[in-house]
Protein backbone atom coordinates (compact mmCIF):
# COMPACT_ATOMS: atom_id res chain seq x y z
CA UNK A 1 0.00 0.00 0.00
CA UNK A 2 2.72 2.40 1.04
CA UNK A 3 4.79 1.53 -1.96
CA UNK A 4 1.91 2.14 -4.28
CA UNK A 5 1.04 5.52 -2.81
CA UNK A 6 4.59 6.81 -3.08
CA UNK A 7 4.69 5.70 -6.67
CA UNK A 8 1.47 7.31 -7.79
CA UNK A 9 1.53 11.00 -6.72
CA UNK A 10 3.81 12.30 -9.48
CA UNK A 11 1.46 10.91 -12.11
CA UNK A 12 -0.69 13.91 -12.86
CA UNK A 13 -4.40 13.27 -13.48
CA UNK A 14 -4.76 12.31 -17.14
CA UNK A 15 -7.03 15.30 -17.66
CA UNK A 16 -3.89 17.46 -17.72
CA UNK A 17 -2.93 15.88 -21.01
CA UNK A 18 -5.42 18.13 -22.70
CA UNK A 19 -3.17 21.08 -22.02
CA UNK A 20 0.09 19.70 -23.29
CA UNK A 21 1.87 22.79 -24.61
CA UNK A 22 2.58 21.33 -28.04
CA UNK A 23 -1.17 20.98 -28.47
CA UNK A 24 -1.85 24.66 -28.01
CA UNK A 25 -2.41 25.14 -31.71
CA UNK A 26 -4.29 21.89 -32.35
CA UNK A 27 -7.82 23.26 -31.83
CA UNK A 28 -7.11 26.17 -34.14
CA UNK A 29 -5.72 23.83 -36.80
CA UNK A 30 -8.79 21.62 -36.51
CA UNK A 31 -11.09 24.59 -36.87
CA UNK A 32 -9.06 26.15 -39.69
CA UNK A 33 -10.86 24.52 -42.65
CA UNK A 34 -14.24 25.52 -41.27
CA UNK A 35 -12.99 29.00 -40.43
CA UNK A 36 -11.50 29.48 -43.87
CA UNK A 37 -14.64 28.40 -45.72
CA UNK A 38 -16.93 30.40 -43.45
CA UNK A 39 -14.79 33.53 -43.79
CA UNK A 40 -14.62 33.42 -47.57
CA UNK A 41 -18.15 32.28 -48.33
CA UNK A 42 -20.21 33.59 -45.42
CA UNK A 43 -18.59 36.43 -43.48
CA UNK A 44 -17.00 38.23 -46.42
CA UNK A 45 -20.25 38.03 -48.45
CA UNK A 46 -22.22 39.54 -45.56
CA UNK A 47 -19.76 42.43 -45.52
CA UNK A 48 -20.03 42.85 -49.25
CA UNK A 49 -23.82 43.05 -49.01
CA UNK A 50 -23.38 46.18 -46.89
CA UNK A 51 -21.05 47.53 -49.59
CA UNK A 52 -23.33 46.68 -52.53
CA UNK A 53 -26.31 48.23 -50.80
CA UNK A 54 -24.63 51.63 -51.27
CA UNK A 55 -24.23 51.07 -55.00
CA UNK A 56 -26.41 50.97 -58.03
CA UNK A 57 -25.48 47.55 -59.30
CA UNK A 58 -27.26 45.65 -62.03
CA UNK A 59 -25.25 43.05 -63.93
CA UNK A 60 -27.43 43.43 -66.99
CA UNK A 61 -26.92 47.21 -67.12
CA UNK A 62 -23.22 47.72 -66.31
CA UNK A 63 -23.11 51.23 -67.83
CA UNK A 64 -25.45 52.49 -65.14
CA UNK A 65 -23.59 51.16 -62.08
CA UNK A 66 -21.93 53.33 -59.46
CA UNK A 67 -21.88 54.64 -55.93
CA UNK A 68 -25.20 56.14 -54.88
CA UNK A 69 -24.85 56.45 -51.10
CA UNK A 70 -28.10 55.87 -49.23
CA UNK A 71 -30.21 56.15 -52.38
CA UNK A 72 -31.23 52.45 -52.27
CA UNK A 73 -32.42 52.78 -48.69
CA UNK A 74 -34.40 55.90 -49.54
CA UNK A 75 -36.02 54.05 -52.45
CA UNK A 76 -36.82 51.21 -50.10
CA UNK A 77 -38.59 53.41 -47.53
CA UNK A 78 -40.90 54.77 -50.21
CA UNK A 79 -41.40 51.35 -51.85
CA UNK A 80 -44.95 50.20 -51.11
CA UNK A 81 -44.07 46.62 -51.93
CA UNK A 82 -41.33 46.66 -49.27
CA UNK A 83 -43.80 47.62 -46.53
CA UNK A 84 -46.44 45.29 -47.86
CA UNK A 85 -44.04 42.35 -48.01
CA UNK A 86 -42.76 43.14 -44.53
CA UNK A 87 -46.29 43.06 -43.16
CA UNK A 88 -47.03 39.84 -44.98
CA UNK A 89 -43.81 38.26 -43.69
CA UNK A 90 -44.94 38.94 -40.12
CA UNK A 91 -48.36 37.49 -40.80
CA UNK A 92 -46.89 34.43 -42.52
CA UNK A 93 -44.38 33.68 -39.74
CA UNK A 94 -46.87 34.14 -36.88
CA UNK A 95 -49.62 32.04 -38.50
CA UNK A 96 -47.26 29.28 -39.63
CA UNK A 97 -45.27 28.96 -36.42
CA UNK A 98 -48.26 29.02 -34.08
CA UNK A 99 -50.27 26.50 -36.12
CA UNK A 100 -47.24 24.24 -36.53
CA UNK A 101 -46.55 24.43 -32.79
CA UNK A 102 -50.12 23.56 -31.78
CA UNK A 103 -50.41 20.64 -34.18
CA UNK A 104 -46.83 19.51 -33.57
CA UNK A 105 -47.35 19.48 -29.81
CA UNK A 106 -50.61 17.56 -30.11
CA UNK A 107 -49.02 15.09 -32.50
CA UNK A 108 -46.02 14.57 -30.23
CA UNK A 109 -48.28 13.91 -27.23
CA UNK A 110 -50.33 11.34 -29.17
CA UNK A 111 -47.33 9.59 -30.63
CA UNK A 112 -45.55 9.46 -27.28
CA UNK A 113 -48.21 7.06 -25.96
CA UNK A 114 -47.71 3.30 -26.22
CA UNK A 115 -49.94 1.73 -28.86
CA UNK A 116 -49.90 -0.85 -31.61
CA UNK A 117 -48.35 0.48 -34.82
CA UNK A 118 -46.46 3.30 -33.15
CA UNK A 119 -43.15 2.87 -34.97
CA UNK A 120 -44.68 2.87 -38.43
CA UNK A 121 -47.07 5.75 -37.74
CA UNK A 122 -44.17 7.76 -36.38
CA UNK A 123 -42.12 7.23 -39.52
CA UNK A 124 -45.11 8.11 -41.70
CA UNK A 125 -46.17 11.32 -39.95
CA UNK A 126 -42.57 12.56 -39.76
CA UNK A 127 -41.84 11.92 -43.42
CA UNK A 128 -42.96 15.28 -44.94
CA UNK A 129 -40.15 16.90 -42.90
CA UNK A 130 -37.66 15.58 -45.49
CA UNK A 131 -39.62 16.87 -48.49
CA UNK A 132 -38.29 19.96 -50.26
CA UNK A 133 -40.20 23.17 -50.81
CA UNK A 134 -40.29 22.68 -54.56
CA UNK A 135 -41.60 19.15 -54.19
CA UNK A 136 -44.22 20.36 -51.69
CA UNK A 137 -45.32 22.83 -54.33
CA UNK A 138 -45.48 20.07 -56.95
CA UNK A 139 -47.65 17.93 -54.71
CA UNK A 140 -50.01 20.68 -53.55
CA UNK A 141 -50.28 22.20 -56.99
CA UNK A 142 -51.69 18.89 -58.19
CA UNK A 143 -54.20 19.13 -55.34
CA UNK A 144 -55.15 22.79 -55.92
CA UNK A 145 -55.15 22.80 -59.71
CA UNK A 146 -58.66 22.97 -61.20
CA UNK A 147 -58.06 20.13 -63.67
CA UNK A 148 -56.10 17.72 -61.46
CA UNK A 149 -57.13 18.72 -57.97
CA UNK A 150 -59.74 17.83 -55.39
CA UNK A 151 -61.94 20.64 -56.68
CA UNK A 152 -62.74 18.70 -59.83
CA UNK A 153 -63.73 15.56 -57.94
CA UNK A 154 -65.80 17.59 -55.49
CA UNK A 155 -67.53 19.27 -58.44
CA UNK A 156 -68.20 15.81 -59.91
CA UNK A 157 -69.94 15.02 -56.63
CA UNK A 158 -71.96 18.23 -56.86
CA UNK A 159 -69.97 20.33 -54.36
CA UNK A 160 -68.60 23.64 -55.63
CA UNK A 161 -67.92 24.61 -59.23
CA UNK A 162 -65.56 23.42 -61.91
CA UNK A 163 -62.50 25.43 -62.80
CA UNK A 164 -61.94 27.22 -59.48
CA UNK A 165 -58.46 27.39 -58.02
CA UNK A 166 -57.62 28.43 -54.49
CA UNK A 167 -54.44 30.05 -55.76
CA UNK A 168 -56.07 32.79 -57.85
CA UNK A 169 -57.78 34.73 -55.04
CA UNK A 170 -55.51 36.62 -52.60
CA UNK A 171 -57.32 35.42 -49.47
CA UNK A 172 -57.61 31.77 -50.40
CA UNK A 173 -54.09 31.75 -51.87
CA UNK A 174 -52.77 32.68 -48.44
CA UNK A 175 -54.55 29.81 -46.71
CA UNK A 176 -53.66 27.40 -49.52
CA UNK A 177 -49.99 28.25 -49.02
CA UNK A 178 -50.37 28.02 -45.22
CA UNK A 179 -51.85 24.53 -45.50
CA UNK A 180 -49.10 23.28 -47.82
CA UNK A 181 -46.37 24.67 -45.56
CA UNK A 182 -48.14 23.25 -42.51
CA UNK A 183 -48.03 19.82 -44.11
CA UNK A 184 -44.25 19.76 -44.13
CA UNK A 185 -43.71 21.99 -41.06
CA UNK A 186 -45.63 20.16 -38.32
CA UNK A 187 -43.19 17.19 -38.25
CA UNK A 188 -40.33 19.53 -37.27
CA UNK A 189 -42.11 20.47 -34.02
CA UNK A 190 -43.36 16.95 -33.46
CA UNK A 191 -39.81 15.56 -33.70
CA UNK A 192 -38.23 18.15 -31.39
CA UNK A 193 -41.03 18.05 -28.82
CA UNK A 194 -41.18 14.25 -28.85
CA UNK A 195 -37.43 14.13 -28.15
CA UNK A 196 -37.98 16.37 -25.16
CA UNK A 197 -41.08 14.50 -23.94
CA UNK A 198 -39.04 11.32 -23.74
CA UNK A 199 -36.66 12.92 -21.29
CA UNK A 200 -39.42 13.45 -18.68
CA UNK A 201 -39.08 10.91 -15.90
CA UNK A 202 -42.09 8.63 -15.47
CA UNK A 203 -41.69 8.98 -11.68
CA UNK A 204 -42.94 12.55 -11.85
CA UNK A 205 -46.23 11.43 -13.35
CA UNK A 206 -46.56 8.61 -10.85
CA UNK A 207 -46.01 11.01 -7.96
CA UNK A 208 -48.57 13.44 -9.40
CA UNK A 209 -51.02 10.62 -9.78
CA UNK A 210 -50.57 9.57 -6.16
CA UNK A 211 -51.37 13.17 -5.28
CA UNK A 212 -54.60 12.83 -7.25
CA UNK A 213 -53.71 14.99 -10.24
CA UNK A 214 -55.87 14.35 -13.30
CA UNK A 215 -54.72 13.99 -16.88
CA UNK A 216 -55.09 17.67 -17.72
CA UNK A 217 -53.50 18.78 -14.46
CA UNK A 218 -50.49 16.52 -15.12
CA UNK A 219 -50.08 17.99 -18.58
CA UNK A 220 -50.34 21.55 -17.27
CA UNK A 221 -48.07 21.18 -14.24
CA UNK A 222 -45.46 18.66 -15.40
CA UNK A 223 -45.37 18.34 -19.17
CA UNK A 224 -45.69 21.97 -20.23
CA UNK A 225 -43.12 23.44 -17.79
CA UNK A 226 -40.69 20.71 -18.79
CA UNK A 227 -41.20 21.49 -22.50
CA UNK A 228 -40.77 25.24 -21.98
CA UNK A 229 -37.15 25.48 -23.09
CA UNK A 230 -37.70 23.17 -26.05
CA UNK A 231 -40.74 25.17 -27.16
CA UNK A 232 -38.90 28.48 -26.95
CA UNK A 233 -35.95 27.11 -28.90
CA UNK A 234 -37.99 25.33 -31.55
CA UNK A 235 -40.37 28.25 -32.16
CA UNK A 236 -37.42 30.61 -32.57
CA UNK A 237 -35.58 28.26 -34.95
CA UNK A 238 -38.75 27.72 -36.93
CA UNK A 239 -39.68 31.40 -37.05
CA UNK A 240 -36.24 32.22 -38.45
CA UNK A 241 -36.59 29.38 -40.92
CA UNK A 242 -40.08 30.39 -42.03
CA UNK A 243 -38.91 33.98 -42.38
CA UNK A 244 -35.94 33.02 -44.54
CA UNK A 245 -37.19 30.10 -46.56
CA UNK A 246 -38.63 31.11 -49.89
CA UNK A 247 -38.68 27.83 -51.87
CA UNK A 248 -42.35 27.07 -51.36
CA UNK A 249 -43.79 30.53 -51.96
CA UNK A 250 -41.40 31.17 -54.85
CA UNK A 251 -42.71 28.16 -56.71
CA UNK A 252 -46.30 27.87 -55.43
CA UNK A 253 -47.54 31.45 -55.70
CA UNK A 254 -44.44 33.35 -56.85
CA UNK A 255 -45.57 36.03 -54.40
CA UNK A 256 -48.90 36.39 -56.17
CA UNK A 257 -51.67 36.84 -56.91
CA UNK A 258 -50.82 40.52 -57.22
CA UNK A 259 -47.98 40.35 -54.66
CA UNK A 260 -50.45 39.20 -51.99
CA UNK A 261 -48.11 36.46 -50.74
CA UNK A 262 -44.78 38.26 -51.20
CA UNK A 263 -42.48 37.89 -48.20
CA UNK A 264 -39.47 40.16 -47.81
CA UNK A 265 -36.86 37.45 -48.54
CA UNK A 266 -38.96 36.37 -51.51
CA UNK A 267 -38.90 39.95 -52.75
CA UNK A 268 -35.09 39.88 -52.36
CA UNK A 269 -34.89 36.61 -54.26
CA UNK A 270 -37.03 37.94 -57.09
CA UNK A 271 -34.92 41.10 -57.30
CA UNK A 272 -31.71 39.04 -57.31
CA UNK A 273 -32.67 36.07 -59.48
CA UNK A 274 -35.16 37.58 -61.91
CA UNK A 275 -34.32 41.29 -62.09
CA UNK A 276 -30.58 41.08 -61.28
CA UNK A 277 -31.01 44.30 -59.29
CA UNK A 278 -28.08 43.58 -56.96
CA UNK A 279 -27.77 47.02 -55.36
CA UNK A 280 -31.39 47.43 -54.36
CA UNK A 281 -31.64 43.72 -53.51
CA UNK A 282 -28.72 44.14 -51.09
CA UNK A 283 -30.44 47.05 -49.36
CA UNK A 284 -33.61 44.94 -48.96
CA UNK A 285 -31.46 42.10 -47.65
CA UNK A 286 -29.87 44.34 -45.04
CA UNK A 287 -33.33 45.38 -43.87
CA UNK A 288 -34.46 41.74 -43.66
CA UNK A 289 -31.36 40.77 -41.71
CA UNK A 290 -31.61 43.61 -39.20
CA UNK A 291 -35.34 43.11 -38.66
CA UNK A 292 -34.86 39.37 -38.13
CA UNK A 293 -32.00 39.91 -35.67
CA UNK A 294 -33.97 42.51 -33.66
CA UNK A 295 -37.06 40.29 -33.53
CA UNK A 296 -35.05 37.23 -32.46
CA UNK A 297 -33.24 39.09 -29.69
CA UNK A 298 -36.52 40.62 -28.45
CA UNK A 299 -38.15 37.20 -28.45
CA UNK A 300 -35.33 35.62 -26.44
CA UNK A 301 -35.33 38.56 -24.03
CA UNK A 302 -39.10 38.30 -23.53
CA UNK A 303 -38.81 34.55 -22.99
CA UNK A 304 -36.16 35.10 -20.33
CA UNK A 305 -38.11 37.90 -18.68
CA UNK A 306 -41.14 35.59 -18.64
CA UNK A 307 -39.11 32.92 -16.89
CA UNK A 308 -37.83 35.30 -14.22
CA UNK A 309 -41.36 36.56 -13.58
CA UNK A 310 -42.55 33.05 -12.73
CA UNK B 1 -41.09 -1.23 -21.25
CA UNK B 2 -40.98 -1.12 -17.49
CA UNK B 3 -43.69 1.52 -17.44
CA UNK B 4 -46.14 -0.81 -19.06
CA UNK B 5 -45.77 -3.34 -16.23
CA UNK B 6 -46.54 -1.06 -13.30
CA UNK B 7 -50.19 -0.99 -12.30
CA UNK B 8 -50.64 2.76 -12.23
CA UNK B 9 -49.13 3.09 -15.70
CA UNK B 10 -52.08 1.24 -17.17
CA UNK B 11 -54.40 3.83 -15.67
CA UNK B 12 -52.19 6.55 -17.10
CA UNK B 13 -52.67 5.24 -20.61
CA UNK B 14 -54.94 7.37 -22.73
CA UNK B 15 -58.10 5.65 -23.95
CA UNK B 16 -57.60 3.95 -27.32
CA UNK B 17 -59.90 6.27 -29.28
CA UNK B 18 -58.05 9.34 -27.99
CA UNK B 19 -54.97 7.99 -29.75
CA UNK B 20 -56.34 6.43 -32.92
CA UNK B 21 -58.86 9.11 -33.92
CA UNK B 22 -56.47 12.11 -34.00
CA UNK B 23 -53.66 9.93 -35.29
CA UNK B 24 -55.82 8.56 -38.08
CA UNK B 25 -56.94 12.05 -39.06
CA UNK B 26 -53.37 13.29 -39.12
CA UNK B 27 -52.16 10.27 -41.09
CA UNK B 28 -54.81 11.08 -43.72
CA UNK B 29 -53.55 14.67 -43.94
CA UNK B 30 -49.98 13.40 -44.35
CA UNK B 31 -50.59 10.54 -46.73
CA UNK B 32 -53.31 11.77 -49.09
CA UNK B 33 -50.94 14.33 -50.75
CA UNK B 34 -48.35 11.58 -51.23
CA UNK B 35 -51.03 9.36 -52.70
CA UNK B 36 -52.15 12.13 -55.03
CA UNK B 37 -48.72 12.51 -56.62
CA UNK B 38 -48.29 8.73 -56.93
CA UNK B 39 -51.72 8.57 -58.56
CA UNK B 40 -50.78 11.04 -61.28
CA UNK B 41 -47.32 9.56 -61.76
CA UNK B 42 -48.59 6.02 -62.42
CA UNK B 43 -51.98 6.71 -64.05
CA UNK B 44 -52.49 6.83 -67.81
CA UNK B 45 -52.91 10.32 -69.26
CA UNK B 46 -56.55 11.28 -69.64
CA UNK B 47 -57.82 8.86 -67.03
CA UNK B 48 -59.80 10.26 -64.10
CA UNK B 49 -59.91 7.11 -62.00
CA UNK B 50 -58.96 7.46 -58.34
CA UNK B 51 -56.69 4.43 -58.50
CA UNK B 52 -53.67 4.29 -60.84
CA UNK B 53 -54.89 1.23 -62.68
CA UNK B 54 -53.85 0.09 -65.23
CA UNK B 55 -50.37 1.16 -64.13
CA UNK B 56 -48.18 2.93 -66.63
CA UNK B 57 -44.53 3.91 -66.57
CA UNK B 58 -44.76 6.19 -69.63
CA UNK B 59 -44.57 9.36 -67.50
CA UNK B 60 -41.31 8.18 -65.98
CA UNK B 61 -39.71 7.59 -69.35
CA UNK B 62 -41.02 10.99 -70.53
CA UNK B 63 -39.53 12.81 -67.59
CA UNK B 64 -36.30 10.81 -67.34
CA UNK B 65 -35.36 11.01 -71.03
CA UNK B 66 -37.50 13.78 -72.52
CA UNK B 67 -37.39 16.34 -69.73
CA UNK B 68 -33.77 15.56 -68.80
CA UNK B 69 -34.37 14.25 -65.28
CA UNK B 70 -31.76 11.56 -65.88
CA UNK B 71 -29.12 14.30 -66.09
CA UNK B 72 -30.66 16.32 -63.23
CA UNK B 73 -30.66 13.23 -61.06
CA UNK B 74 -26.97 12.60 -61.76
CA UNK B 75 -26.14 16.25 -60.95
CA UNK B 76 -28.14 16.16 -57.72
CA UNK B 77 -26.38 12.96 -56.63
CA UNK B 78 -22.90 14.37 -57.36
CA UNK B 79 -23.67 17.58 -55.46
CA UNK B 80 -25.23 15.78 -52.50
CA UNK B 81 -22.40 13.27 -52.13
CA UNK B 82 -19.66 15.91 -52.33
CA UNK B 83 -21.55 18.19 -49.92
CA UNK B 84 -22.02 15.38 -47.41
CA UNK B 85 -18.32 14.43 -47.53
CA UNK B 86 -17.13 18.02 -47.20
CA UNK B 87 -19.56 18.87 -44.40
CA UNK B 88 -18.97 15.71 -42.39
CA UNK B 89 -15.17 15.77 -42.51
CA UNK B 90 -14.91 19.45 -41.62
CA UNK B 91 -17.58 19.13 -38.92
CA UNK B 92 -15.71 16.18 -37.38
CA UNK B 93 -12.53 18.24 -37.07
CA UNK B 94 -14.29 21.39 -35.86
CA UNK B 95 -16.66 19.56 -33.54
CA UNK B 96 -13.76 17.68 -31.97
CA UNK B 97 -11.89 20.92 -31.33
CA UNK B 98 -14.92 22.49 -29.65
CA UNK B 99 -15.73 19.38 -27.61
CA UNK B 100 -12.29 18.39 -26.38
CA UNK B 101 -10.16 21.51 -26.08
CA UNK B 102 -10.28 24.63 -24.02
CA UNK B 103 -8.81 27.53 -25.92
CA UNK B 104 -8.95 31.27 -26.26
CA UNK B 105 -11.84 32.49 -28.37
CA UNK B 106 -13.92 29.33 -28.07
CA UNK B 107 -16.96 31.12 -26.65
CA UNK B 108 -16.81 33.75 -29.37
CA UNK B 109 -16.58 31.07 -32.07
CA UNK B 110 -19.64 29.26 -30.67
CA UNK B 111 -21.67 32.49 -30.59
CA UNK B 112 -20.55 33.45 -34.08
CA UNK B 113 -21.63 30.07 -35.41
CA UNK B 114 -25.02 30.33 -33.75
CA UNK B 115 -25.44 33.80 -35.26
CA UNK B 116 -24.87 32.48 -38.78
CA UNK B 117 -28.12 30.54 -38.39
CA UNK B 118 -29.96 33.83 -38.72
CA UNK B 119 -28.48 34.72 -42.09
CA UNK B 120 -31.17 34.53 -44.77
CA UNK B 121 -30.23 32.29 -47.69
CA UNK B 122 -31.56 34.98 -50.00
CA UNK B 123 -28.99 37.34 -48.51
CA UNK B 124 -26.13 35.20 -49.80
CA UNK B 125 -27.43 35.02 -53.37
CA UNK B 126 -25.96 38.29 -54.57
CA UNK B 127 -22.47 38.22 -52.98
CA UNK B 128 -21.96 34.51 -53.69
CA UNK B 129 -23.00 35.02 -57.30
CA UNK B 130 -20.27 37.65 -57.56
CA UNK B 131 -17.64 35.47 -55.90
CA UNK B 132 -18.43 32.49 -58.09
CA UNK B 133 -18.43 34.64 -61.20
CA UNK B 134 -14.97 36.03 -60.51
CA UNK B 135 -13.61 32.57 -59.63
CA UNK B 136 -15.30 31.03 -62.70
CA UNK B 137 -17.23 28.59 -60.55
CA UNK B 138 -20.55 29.94 -61.75
CA UNK B 139 -22.63 27.36 -63.58
CA UNK B 140 -20.54 24.51 -62.15
CA UNK B 141 -21.70 21.95 -59.63
CA UNK B 142 -18.87 23.08 -57.31
CA UNK B 143 -20.57 26.40 -56.67
CA UNK B 144 -23.56 24.58 -55.22
CA UNK B 145 -21.39 22.17 -53.21
CA UNK B 146 -19.47 25.01 -51.59
CA UNK B 147 -22.54 27.18 -50.95
CA UNK B 148 -24.52 24.27 -49.49
CA UNK B 149 -21.66 23.03 -47.34
CA UNK B 150 -20.85 26.46 -45.95
CA UNK B 151 -24.46 27.17 -45.17
CA UNK B 152 -24.82 23.88 -43.38
CA UNK B 153 -21.45 23.80 -41.60
CA UNK B 154 -22.11 25.84 -38.44
CA UNK B 155 -25.07 23.74 -37.32
CA UNK B 156 -23.22 20.51 -38.21
CA UNK B 157 -20.21 21.57 -36.13
CA UNK B 158 -22.37 22.50 -33.14
CA UNK B 159 -24.29 19.20 -33.34
CA UNK B 160 -21.09 17.19 -33.83
CA UNK B 161 -19.50 18.84 -30.78
CA UNK B 162 -22.58 17.77 -28.79
CA UNK B 163 -22.29 14.18 -29.96
CA UNK B 164 -18.55 14.04 -29.20
CA UNK B 165 -19.04 15.56 -25.75
CA UNK B 166 -21.42 12.69 -24.92
CA UNK B 167 -18.61 10.16 -25.40
CA UNK B 168 -16.55 9.81 -22.21
CA UNK B 169 -13.09 11.32 -22.60
CA UNK B 170 -11.66 8.56 -20.40
CA UNK B 171 -11.82 6.18 -23.36
CA UNK B 172 -9.54 8.42 -25.37
CA UNK B 173 -7.24 9.01 -22.42
CA UNK B 174 -6.82 5.28 -22.02
CA UNK B 175 -5.74 5.03 -25.65
CA UNK B 176 -3.17 7.82 -25.16
CA UNK B 177 -1.71 5.92 -22.20
CA UNK B 178 -1.40 2.98 -24.58
CA UNK B 179 0.70 5.16 -26.84
CA UNK B 180 -1.83 6.36 -29.38
CA UNK B 181 -1.67 9.90 -30.70
CA UNK B 182 -4.70 12.18 -30.89
CA UNK B 183 -5.73 11.04 -34.35
CA UNK B 184 -5.24 7.33 -33.82
CA UNK B 185 -6.89 7.46 -30.41
CA UNK B 186 -9.86 9.27 -31.92
CA UNK B 187 -10.17 6.76 -34.73
CA UNK B 188 -9.94 3.75 -32.42
CA UNK B 189 -12.11 4.86 -29.49
CA UNK B 190 -14.40 7.75 -30.48
CA UNK B 191 -15.20 6.97 -34.10
CA UNK B 192 -16.97 3.64 -33.46
CA UNK B 193 -19.21 5.24 -30.82
CA UNK B 194 -19.82 8.31 -32.93
CA UNK B 195 -21.51 6.40 -35.74
CA UNK B 196 -25.09 7.47 -34.91
CA UNK B 197 -23.99 11.09 -34.71
CA UNK B 198 -22.14 10.94 -38.00
CA UNK B 199 -25.09 9.20 -39.64
CA UNK B 200 -27.49 11.86 -38.34
CA UNK B 201 -25.33 14.81 -39.39
CA UNK B 202 -24.48 13.47 -42.82
CA UNK B 203 -28.14 12.64 -43.42
CA UNK B 204 -29.20 16.17 -42.50
CA UNK B 205 -26.57 17.43 -44.93
CA UNK B 206 -27.78 15.05 -47.61
CA UNK B 207 -31.42 16.01 -47.25
CA UNK B 208 -30.79 19.75 -47.20
CA UNK B 209 -28.41 19.52 -50.14
CA UNK B 210 -30.78 17.33 -52.15
CA UNK B 211 -33.60 19.78 -51.47
CA UNK B 212 -31.68 23.01 -52.02
CA UNK B 213 -33.36 25.17 -54.59
CA UNK B 214 -32.44 28.83 -54.39
CA UNK B 215 -28.66 28.52 -54.82
CA UNK B 216 -29.06 26.08 -57.70
CA UNK B 217 -31.62 28.34 -59.36
CA UNK B 218 -29.29 31.33 -59.12
CA UNK B 219 -25.89 29.77 -59.85
CA UNK B 220 -26.72 27.19 -62.52
CA UNK B 221 -27.97 28.45 -65.86
CA UNK B 222 -27.43 25.72 -68.42
CA UNK B 223 -29.78 22.80 -68.51
CA UNK B 224 -27.05 20.14 -68.36
CA UNK B 225 -26.07 21.47 -64.90
CA UNK B 226 -29.58 21.66 -63.40
CA UNK B 227 -30.50 19.80 -60.25
CA UNK B 228 -33.83 18.09 -59.64
CA UNK B 229 -35.51 20.95 -57.73
CA UNK B 230 -34.56 23.40 -60.49
CA UNK B 231 -35.80 21.00 -63.15
CA UNK B 232 -39.08 20.62 -61.27
CA UNK B 233 -39.48 24.37 -60.88
CA UNK B 234 -39.09 24.89 -64.63
CA UNK B 235 -41.72 22.24 -65.29
CA UNK B 236 -44.03 24.01 -62.84
CA UNK B 237 -43.52 27.26 -64.71
CA UNK B 238 -44.41 25.87 -68.12
CA UNK B 239 -47.51 27.24 -69.79
CA UNK B 240 -49.15 23.88 -70.39
CA UNK B 241 -47.98 21.49 -67.73
CA UNK B 242 -47.86 17.76 -68.45
CA UNK B 243 -49.17 16.72 -65.03
CA UNK B 244 -48.26 13.06 -65.40
CA UNK B 245 -44.65 13.90 -66.18
CA UNK B 246 -44.57 16.51 -63.41
CA UNK B 247 -45.82 13.96 -60.87
CA UNK B 248 -43.31 11.39 -62.11
CA UNK B 249 -40.55 14.01 -61.71
CA UNK B 250 -41.76 14.60 -58.16
CA UNK B 251 -41.60 10.89 -57.40
CA UNK B 252 -38.04 10.74 -58.76
CA UNK B 253 -37.19 13.67 -56.47
CA UNK B 254 -38.71 12.14 -53.36
CA UNK B 255 -37.38 8.58 -53.49
CA UNK B 256 -33.79 9.24 -52.30
CA UNK B 257 -34.83 11.46 -49.38
CA UNK B 258 -37.48 9.01 -48.29
CA UNK B 259 -34.93 6.18 -48.28
CA UNK B 260 -32.42 8.22 -46.28
CA UNK B 261 -35.16 9.44 -43.97
CA UNK B 262 -36.52 5.95 -43.33
CA UNK B 263 -33.02 4.94 -42.26
CA UNK B 264 -32.30 7.91 -39.97
CA UNK B 265 -35.65 8.66 -38.44
CA UNK B 266 -34.96 6.16 -35.65
CA UNK B 267 -31.82 8.10 -34.71
CA UNK B 268 -33.53 11.44 -35.10
CA UNK B 269 -35.53 11.49 -31.88
CA UNK B 270 -32.95 9.52 -29.88
CA UNK B 271 -30.08 11.69 -31.08
CA UNK B 272 -31.91 14.87 -30.20
CA UNK B 273 -33.02 13.68 -26.78
CA UNK B 274 -29.49 12.48 -26.02
CA UNK B 275 -28.57 16.14 -25.96
CA UNK B 276 -27.46 16.65 -29.50
CA UNK B 277 -29.30 19.96 -29.60
CA UNK B 278 -28.89 21.14 -26.08
CA UNK B 279 -25.26 19.98 -25.70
Amino acid sequence: MAVLSTASPPAAPPRRKRHRPRERWTPYLLLAPAGLLLTIFLIYPIGSVVYYSLYKYNVTKPWDNGFVGLENYRTMLSDDLFWQSLLFTGQWVVVEVSLQLVFGLALALVINETFVGRAISRALVFSPWAVSGVLTTTIWLLIYNPTTGFGRYLADAGIGEYGTSLLTEPGSAFWAAVLAELWRGVPFFAILILADLQSISGDLYEAAEVDGAGRFRRFWSITLPHLRAAIILSTLLRAVWEFNNVDLLYTLTGGGPGNATMTLPLYVARKAVDAKEFGYGSALTMAAFVILAVCSITYLWLARAGKEAQ
Amino acid sequence: MKRRLTGSAAARQAPRWAIYVPLGAYLLFTLVPFYWILLFAFRKSGSTALVPWPLTLEHFSTVWNGAGFGVFFKNSVIIAVLTVLLTTVIALAGGYALARFRFRGKGAIMILMLCTQFVPGAMMLIPLFDIFRTTHLINTLWSIVVADAVFHLPLSIILMAGFIRNIPIELEEASWVDGCGRFRGFRMTVMPLLRPGVVAISSFAFISSWNNFLFALMFLNSQDQFTIPVGLSYMLGEYSVDFGALAAGGVVAVVPVVLVFAYVQRFLVQGLSAGGVKG
